[in-house]
């Protein structure tokens, strides 16, 4: 167990409050002290942050790992090296593995092959219904037990919404959320792309915006029925933004996030047919991608993931409509953040907020802060090191970003989980 | 990928992938050029030299007879060795991908193909992922582009009427599915028409076609008023059956070019149509097979354009 | 552009007119005349008006049928080819404004056998410069003149009809050999 001291950096803790220069002391897996050494500390270890930040560690409340089922894309140890040279420390990972998370036993198997690791915690999100199916409901009580944090659909639909009422009262029951990413199955089907002027020129087939307002609505209303607590995952249109702000002036309990892609990308970016930008739900006009950035200012949006999907070159080298969809984002998810802010005129603070003290709340888990006495993980960044994204150079073995050739600000030097430095 | 793959870093034209893009000037440059060809396909010998010893592989991951004629007769016309591949008996329907079987025959020592698939992009991706000195045709991507086929009817457009200003272009039919509207609103508002217009049931438009610089039309008579060139396109089978469309009854009843209809254009209006007709559904035969019809002569042209397309790309190493 | 200092530039109606004299009573009434773009062209037309043969004039680009397509890609202005005659075993003059390495002429020929078979080909040039690179020979020559190989020898047309040479050097000008 290496005593650290991490000397002299600016501490940026949104849950606790703080934005000041003082030093952080770390013992034994923990955070020992803020500001001067406790009595007879013995440091083995200093880190110099001058210039740099410190933060808890990133919370990423959507990343896929790929285990169980998809190794051939990637596998927890790639992505897991991904997550903290990313700055994140803690993840949140969807059910839509294969086997999808149904079953306790898949569930206990990830924990522990994360925890053997000693990477990122690995929080998982289970099943809402069996298989993803959309029928039949979950033993949510005894996934819970095995470490779920919360129960979704993952992208799968649930198109049958006298269950999806059953599911939203049962999770009720347990206490426990729901996560949904609103998409109505029917308005969306066979859609690729925004139903915007690009899909138009381009010819492709198009999922509207109706086809994510109309599934929020129907998931509001059955949240005022149930008093279900729901988060809505990755919303794209400004429409539904002002639906959740609407229902948040309210008082209904709900929360919703976005991906770092869609804060900075739109329909125009496919350009000649990137099918890097093949996303779900698809990257929306300039006026819904402007809206995300308000809503991120205000409070709307809770949290920014990475909704980080690393897929291998053949499932991207398609036509842009066979290309399968989704983007690599574990080590962007803090830049991303960072050039939003900078561009959005938000503080620091605010921003760390989006990626620590937001989403452990959404978690429900004391993640994402650093009191005395916690657990010791931390993120610490230079905000001024300047960088050229190299998709081959990603640690992820996932390359499909669309920001490839992108040169961004700010990139994490140090992260350290359980009092360990396990990046640098 | 935020360049267009079709014009090279010294803005010559290596690929022909969509009309979207392309400058005025390098229009009529083929327009001019396939003038040319047409004094050729006129003649005895209908060959020139020009592509002696090059290679042109027909890649048609979508079946198509005539296309694919024209696409090889203009070949052939330019003395080029060319190969066929209808790709439901080849390696495709192994589960080879895409790009595997480019790079295959690229190792074949291809110049050029020419490639028809259903899926909109597929000629962007080939073209992406070729050697330099390999140029791409796109004879038709899913809902995206039919260049070829719009720089026929650009041709056959001048040829009639000489002059693009001024006048007054309808396009009717199908226009959410159909690659060969959209390279024609492309190609018409690049070169400086009056008025393009489409025509056809909500359930047939895309949305935001006003940003691609058209008029919309819901009813055909108003549509058609004072137009010079009505250009019908192909209504599919698969439409008619009851999604987009009631039947075939009631779409020609409100979108089939009749003589009753036509005579809401002028009178020296002409009519076209990218073929194959499906008669009594957009268009009646008598005016398929009347004085105003253009449509056998946009097929002859159609192989002198396809020249033009091809010595220019080819010429381009 | 300045005019060259050393060989005299001929004019070029005198050479219209030589020319002109050196074919009338050589050719046959059903003789074909046909022009290669741009410039023998003009020089066809003011023969065909003069010699006042029965059939219309003929008019070739060369376009598809040049040696250098690999190279240079297919140069702009490709103008169609028109020879409004049948010309199987009938006498053709082709003609050209300046002679040099003969590569047009080839062109022409290979174009001119794809429209039929002709009795015989004779060849008119304004100007002959020399400098051939291939076996071709005039029958008819307005004059021959030497210039160096970094020079262009160039017709031009008065917008009144009236021709007139001129020589610049060749990174001025574009167009073939």
């Amino acid at each position: 167990m290496t005593n650290i001291r991490i000397k002299g950096g600016r501490l940026v803790d949104p849950a606790n409050g703080l934005d000041v220069r003082k030093d952080v002391y770390i013992s034994q897996a923990e955070v020992a002290a803020i500001g001067d050494a406790p009595a007879d500390f013995h440091v083995d270890r200093t880190v110099d942050a001058s210039g740099l930040i410190v933060c808890p560690g990133l919370v990423d409340v959507a990343a896929r790992l790929r285990e169980p089922g998809h190794e051939y894309r990637a596998t927890l140890e790639s992505e897991a090296v991904a997550a903290v040279a990313g700055g994140i420390t803690s993840l949140a990972c969807p059910p839509d593995t294969d086997p999808p998370l149904d079953e306790p036993g898949l569930v206990e198997m990830l924990k522990y092959r994360a925890r053997s690791l000693n990477l990122v915690q690995v929080y998982p999100v289970g099943a809402l219904t069996q298989g993803l199916e959309g029928r039949k409901l979950t033993e949510m009580s005894e996934l819970a037990d095995a470490g779920c944090v919360a129960f979704s659909q993952g992208d799968a639909p649930l198109p049958d919404a006298r269950v999806l009422l059953r599911t939203m009262q049962y999770a009720a029951t347990i206490g426990y959320p729901v996560w949904l990413r609103p998409q109505d199955p029917s308005l969306a089907s066979g859609g690729v792309a925004h139903d915007g002027e690009v899909a138009t020129r381009l010819g492709l087939r198009t999922i509207p915006v109706v086809a994510e307002t109309a599934a929020v609505s129907t998931i509001l209303l059955l949240v005022r029925e149930t008093g279900a607590r729901v988060h809505l995952c990755r919303l794209s249109s400004a429409d539904a933004i002002d639906m959740v702000r609407q229902a948040k002036s309210l008082g209904l309990n709900v929360s919703c996030d976005v991906s770092a892609n869609h804060v900075h990308l739109c329909e125009m970016d496919i350009a000649y047919f990137d099918s890097n930008c093949h996303l779900i739900p698809p990257l929306r006009s300039q006026r819904d991608r402007d809206a995300i950035r308000a809503g991120l200012a205000d409070g709307t949006i809770d949290a920014i993931c990475s909704d980080h999907t690393p897929l291998d070159d053949d499932d991207k080298q398609l036509p842009f409509a066979e290309a399968q969809p989704g983007a690599t984002g574990l080590e962007l998810l803090l830049p991303l953040t960072l050039k939003w802010a900078n561009e959005a005129g938000v503080s620091l603070v605010q921003a760390i907020g989006c990626l620590t003290s937001a989403p452990a709340r959404l978690l429900g888990l004391s993640v994402g802060r650093l009191d005395v006495g916690a657990r010791a993980d931390l993120c610490i960044f230079d905000p001024a090191l300047r960088w050229q994204v190299d998709s081959s150079r990603l640690r992820s073995q996932g390359h499909n970003t669309p920001f490839s050739g992108l040169e961004l600000e700010g990139k994490a030097l140090y992260t350290i989980v359980g009092g360990h430095i396990v990046y640098e | 990928m935020n360049r267009d793959p079709q014009i090279d870093s010294n803005g010559k034209l290596v690929h022909l992938l969509s009309i979207e893009g392309i400058p005025r000037d390098t229009l009529i440059g083929i327009l001019d050029t396939a003038r040319s060809f047409v004094s050729v396909t006129e003649r005895e010998i209908k060959k020139v030299p020009l592509l002696r010893g090059k290679s042109v592989f027909n890649l048609f991951f979508e079946p198509s007879t005539r296309t694919h004629t024209t696409f090889e007769i203009a070949a052939k016309r330019l003395s080029a060795d060319v190969i066929n591949l209808n790709v439901g008996s080849s390696s495709q329907s192994k589960g080879e991908t895409l790009l595997d079987t480019v790079a295959n025959l690229s190792a074949m020592h291809a110049d050029m193909f020419v490639v028809r698939h259903s899926q909109s992009g597929a000629a962007n991706l080939i073209a992406s992922n070729v050697a330099p000195n390999i140029h791409v045709i796109n004879a038709g991507d899913g809902s995206h582009a039919h260049p070829t086929q719009a720089l026929l009817d650009i041709f056959t457009i001048r040829h009639y009427k000489k002059e693009f200003a001024g006048l007054r272009v309808a396009i009717v039919g199908d226009i959410l599915h159909s690659r060969v509207a959209r390279s024609q609103i492309h190609a018409l508002t690049t070169l400086g028409v009056s008025e393009v217009r489409v025509i056809a049931p909500a359930t047939l438009l895309p949305s935001h076609l006003s940003k691609m610089g058209v008029q919309v039309f819901r009813n055909m008579a108003e549509g058609l008023r004072d137009v010079d060139v009505v250009i019908m396109l192909r209504l599919q089978n698969e439409r008619m059956n009851g999604e987009l469309l009631p039947s075939a009854q009631e779409y020609f009843k409100n979108y089939g070019l009749t003589p009753e209809k036509l005579a809401n254009a002028r009178p020296d209006a002409i009519v076209m149509h990218p073929g194959p007709m499906n008669r009594g559904v957009e268009i009646d035969s008598s005016v398929a097979d009347g004085r105003q019809s253009v449509i056998l002569p946009q097929v002859t042209f159609g192989i002198a354009v396809r020249m033009a397309v091809m010595s220019i790309l080819a010429g381009q190493s | 552009m300045a005019a060259r200092k050393e060989t005299a530039l001929p004019d070029a109606e005198q050479l219209m007119t030589a020319l002109i004299e050196q074919i009338r009573g050589n050719i046959k009434p059903d003789t074909g005349i046909i022009g290669i773009f741009t410039g023998g062209v003009w020089v066809a037309e003011r023969l065909h008006a003069a010699l006042g043969t029965e059939v219309p004039l003929g008019t070739i680009d060369i376009a598809f049928y040049r040696d250098d397509y690999v190279r240079r890609g297919l140069q702009g202005n490709v103008k169609p080819s028109d020879i409004p005659f049948d010309v199987n075993e009938r006498d053709i003059v082709l003609v050209d404004d300046v002679l040099y390495t003969g590569r047009t002429i080839r062109a022409a020929l290979n174009e001119l056998f794809d429209y039929g078979r002709p009795g015989c080909v004779m060849l008119a040039a304004l100007v002959d410069r020399g400098g051939r690179q291939l076996p071709v020979a005039p029958q008819f020559v307005g004059t021959e003149l030497k210039v160096d190989d970094n020079e262009i020898v160039a017709l031009e047309r008065e917008a009144n009809g009236a021709l007139q040479l001129s020589i610049k050097p060749r990174a001025e000008a574009s167009g073939r050999t």
